[in-house]
């Protein structure tokens, strides 16, 4: 029986636009909160199979396994600084990418 | 393989001899780089004779068959390995006049590059030529009219247009 | 001559506002009919890849290097464009273009880089064709800014407006601009290749560390020529450029540089992306072969061809020719009355502006690095402010210096009053250049995919923890420079105090060097300890600050200071920190 490994996401790069995205329940999506979690060996190698025929479908780049710790409601947050940066934008200009969109989308549906 | 010439696929005269096949006398045969010497020898002196080089050949090794050669192909073994570029242009300064071909990965991208060194065919792989049609490589002739260095061939150079009107 | 408005305190300038708006003269070249089919039909190749990359037509991996070829990275968060500035010489109009393309294709601000370049970190790779082409409505390119070619030539960003100039060297940076796009030969080097032109005594273009640097020299005989250094470069393994010959004339200096590019072409490493860089090869194979090998083919080269390049050397350089100089006193009156009048004005007087060859004009030097901001960065507002600027003060020119700010080369100091003022309106008056918070700094890891570790807010901390200017001035000179990664594009191998981001143990890590000089006194710096946590830097920089001014002798600058005492003193000092945890 395999060892147990780290739950782990599927990172890639899309090529049209550039941006950061994970491979989702039917998909992929930008905001890792939704990104699928591999938990064994055979998933994530499943995760690798999809990766690599979407990056032959010249859909995205620069696919990898990244591992991630999940919290509640079974949401993954990656392990290493690196992969934490990607998912949420430059710490530099809270302003941009990612966590700016989700800041102005929680701010919206505060207001609801 | 298939063989580029003038932007277009063209068939292939030249017959790329295995190594453990005799040296025919006759017959537009290329041959690897150790049997030149044994080719050169056995050869009637009409015999059009091709050599395939690694893109690291030293041109002195070759500077005394060149009049008696009439193609030298260079290999590329990987399109982001510039050698061959160099390799031809020392080629054309020691003088050869015959067919200088770039043999293996070069994509039609790289057509001018290759034309502005003196080369005068692309020969590639298979699976590079199901992406790398007919249209790009005549499209390719086209992506610069003219280009900045002094290149031995192709539409000419800026230097040249711009001393021409400055007379 | 000038004359003095009495508008209480509004307009210290003597510029008569009802004069029309000086002439725009910027001195760089103008493209002609050749060069502009150039950058289009490169714009039309790069659609063209770009749509076949789409379909399917190149493979990742065949588009990249093209990809690189036209400037554009993907890194962490998205793509990057890296916009060439050639020479770091931009006129208004230029400026206002990358405004524009800041606003509509990206998110509203540039990062003007270490070599004199400007950089887009949002760009889509399907609006890349149409960013070119608005580059190119104002001759401007992303050419060869990356890739295993020849990068762009930078220079001096106080060409032709320095006292201690032999000659312009933009003219050179020029044709060496022209010469080098689109080689047919030298496009697939073993890896990039960078080369920089200084032509003062004082080197600005920090050349030694270049894999080809070129000093403007005169021979004996009054000849004007280069100075040629081979092998210079920093990064994973920083080297000091050597001199492969003392004297290449003029009419021989591209045919020179292609037998150096002949023979690292040829010979260059292939096998270990990590030792392809000419400064390897000289390195391995020692500089007095590299020499004989150079010096053997550029005998065997036909020169003929090269021989129109004197007409056409001529002609680049006319375009270079000084702008319409008024003819003014050395003092000016208006510039002393306003410093006694306004400390800001007078400190960023003192700070910022730099003597100027012409009587009665300045240099000024815009700083990019406000307290506690992000280094290089410019909003598309402060650009169309520094374009305006220009073109009221200063001939519409600009340039990008090497410390990531801007420099307004040709003001006179009658009008330097009001141009700070318009300054200090948009955040650009930051009286710091070449102080320690003038910071260089990478972007690192909250923009960059090679980073190990985040150098901006490193750089942010340290310039909030000397926000004041009276104490920058106190300590004087000081160059730290902050790479996010090994790689060095921060330089801080040449910072007189450089800190270098690593990852240990899961966590970001910073190594501080000290002692590095970019100019022709070229050295590497050294390490001072072990790895710190980012709370951890600015105290040690604080305590290396405290020991510099408590030894410094008169007037010492700091890298002095430590040539004078040596490292160990300094690496003691870290030492004893990390003892007992205590301040010192």
């Amino acid at each position: 029986m395999a060892p147990p490994r780290r739950p782990q996401i599927l990172i890639a790069s899309d090529l049209k636009s550039g941006d950061v995205v994970f491979l989702g329940a039917s998909g992929w999506e930008r905001d890792h909160r939704l990104a699928r979690v591999a938990h064994d060996a055979t998933e994530a190698a499943a995760f690798e199979a999809f990766g690599k025929n979407e990056i032959e479908k010249n859909h995205v780049v620069d696919m990898y396994l990244a591992e991630v710790e999940i919290g509640p409601g079974g949401v993954p947050t990656p392990l290493h600084y690196r992969e934490k940066m990607r998912v949420m934008g430059p710490s530099v200009r809270r302003d941009l990418g990612k966590q700016a969109e989700w800041a102005s989308s929680e701010a919206a549906g505060e207001a609801i | 393989m298939a063989l580029i010439s003038d932007g277009a696929f063209v068939e292939d005269s030249w017959r790329r001899l295995a190594d453990e096949e005799a040296i025919p006398k006759s017959g537009k045969i290329i041959v690897t780089l150790p049997r030149l010497d044994a080719a050169l020898a056995a050869r009637g002196p009409d015999a059009p004779l091709g050599v395939i080089a690694p893109n690291t050949t030293d041109p002195e090794l070759l500077r005394k068959s060149l009049s008696k050669l009439s193609l030298i192909a260079i290999q590329f073994p990987s399109f982001t390995d510039g050698r061959g570029f160099s390799l031809a242009s020392l080629l054309r300064r020691a003088g050869f006049k015959g067919e200088l071909r770039a043999s293996g990965r070069v994509v039609a991208d790289q057509y001018l590059h290759a034309l502005g060194c003196g080369f005068d065919t692309i020969e590639i792989p298979d699976d590079l030529a199901q992406r790398h049609v007919e249209e790009h490589w005549r499209n390719a002739l086209r992506a610069r009219s003219l280009s900045y260095q002094r290149c031995p061939r192709g539409a000419g150079s800026i230097l040249e247009q711009r001393r021409k009107g400055a007379l | 001559m000038g004359f003095l408005r009495s508008c209480g305190r509004g307009d210290m300038t003597a510029h008569d506002p009802n004069l029309p708006a000086r002439p725009n003269a910027a001195t760089t070249y103008l493209y002609d009919a050749y060069d502009r089919a150039f950058v289009r039909e490169r714009v039309a190749e790069f659609r063209d890849q770009v749509q076949r990359r789409l379909s399917g037509g190149l493979t990742e991996d065949e588009f990249r290097p093209f990809r690189l070829m036209n400037g554009l990275y993907l890194q962490l968060h998205a793509y990057m464009l890296r916009v060439a500035i050639p020479y770091g010489t931009l006129t208004a109009r230029q400026m206002r273009q990358l405004a524009f393309i800041a606003d509509r294709w990206d998110k509203g601000y540039g990062h003007f880089t270490t070599r004199q370049n400007v950089q887009y970190n949002w760009p889509q790779l399907v609006d890349v064709p149409e960013i070119l082409d608005a580059l190119a409505d104002v001759d401007m390119h992303a050419i060869q800014t990356s890739g295993n070619c020849i990068r762009n030539v930078t220079a001096d960003q106080f060409a032709a407006v320095a006292a201690d100039e032999i000659e312009d060297p933009r003219p050179t940076t020029e044709f060496l601009r022209q010469w080098s796009s689109a080689h047919s030969e030298f496009s697939f080097l073993p890896r990039k290749f960078k080369i920089a032109v200084t032509g003062a005594e004082h080197d600005r273009a920090a050349i030694k560390v270049h894999d080809i640097g070129l000093r403007i020299v005169k021979n004996g005989q009054g000849e004007i020529g280069y100075e040629v250094l081979v092998g210079g470069g920093l990064g994973r393994s920083p080297f000091i450029g050597k001199t492969i010959r003392e004297f290449v004339p003029r009419a021989d200096l591209l045919a020179y540089l292609e037998a150096i590019m002949r023979v690292y072409n040829r010979f260059g490493r292939r096998d270990n992306k990590y030792k392809a860089r000419i400064k390897i090869l000289v390195h391995e194979t020692g500089i007095d072969e590299i020499r004989s090998q150079v010096e053997k083919e550029f005998a065997s080269m036909d020169l003929t061809p090269f021989s129109y390049d004197a007409q056409e050397f001529a002609r680049v350089a006319a375009f270079f020719a000084d702008p319409p100089y008024e003819s003014l006193p050395k003092t000016s009156a208006a510039l002393e009355q306003a410093k006694r009048e306004n400390a800001d004005f007078s400190n960023f007087v003192d700070v910022n502006v730099s003597p100027h060859k012409i009587d009665g004009y300045a240099i000024v030097t815009v700083s990019l690095k406000p307290i506690g901001g992000i280094p290089g960065d410019a909003t598309s507002d402060q650009m169309r402010v520094l374009a305006d600027a220009s073109e009221k003060f200063g001939f519409g020119e600009l340039r990008v210096s090497h410390e990531q700010n801007i420099v307004l080369p040709h003001v006179k100091k009658d009008d330097l009053f009001a141009l700070w003022r318009m300054l200090d309106d948009f955040g650009l008056a930051t009286a710091n250049a070449g102080l320690i918070s003038d910071i260089i700094a990478c972007p690192g890891l909250d923009y960059c995919a090679l980073a190990t570790a985040r150098s901006i807010p490193i750089a942010q901390a340290i310039s909030r923890r000397f926000a004041s200017l009276e104490r920058q001035r106190e300590i004087g000179k000081l160059g730290v420079k902050i790479s996010g990664c090994i790689n060095a594009c921060g330089h801080h191998h040449v910072g007189a105090i450089g800190i270098l981001g690593l990852e240990k143990k899961g966590e970001e890590s910073y190594q501080i060097t000290v002692g590095g000089d970019p100019t022709l006194k070229a050295s590497i710096g050294q390490r001072l300890g072990p790895g710190l946590r980012a709370e951890e830097v600015p105290d040690v920089i604080e305590h290396l600050i405290q020991f510099y001014l408590a030894e410094r002798l008169k007037d010492e600058s700091f890298i002095e200071t430590w040539r004078r005492l040596g490292h160990e003193r300094f690496k003691e000092l870290a030492r004893r920190e990390g003892e007992d945890g205590s301040d010192i």
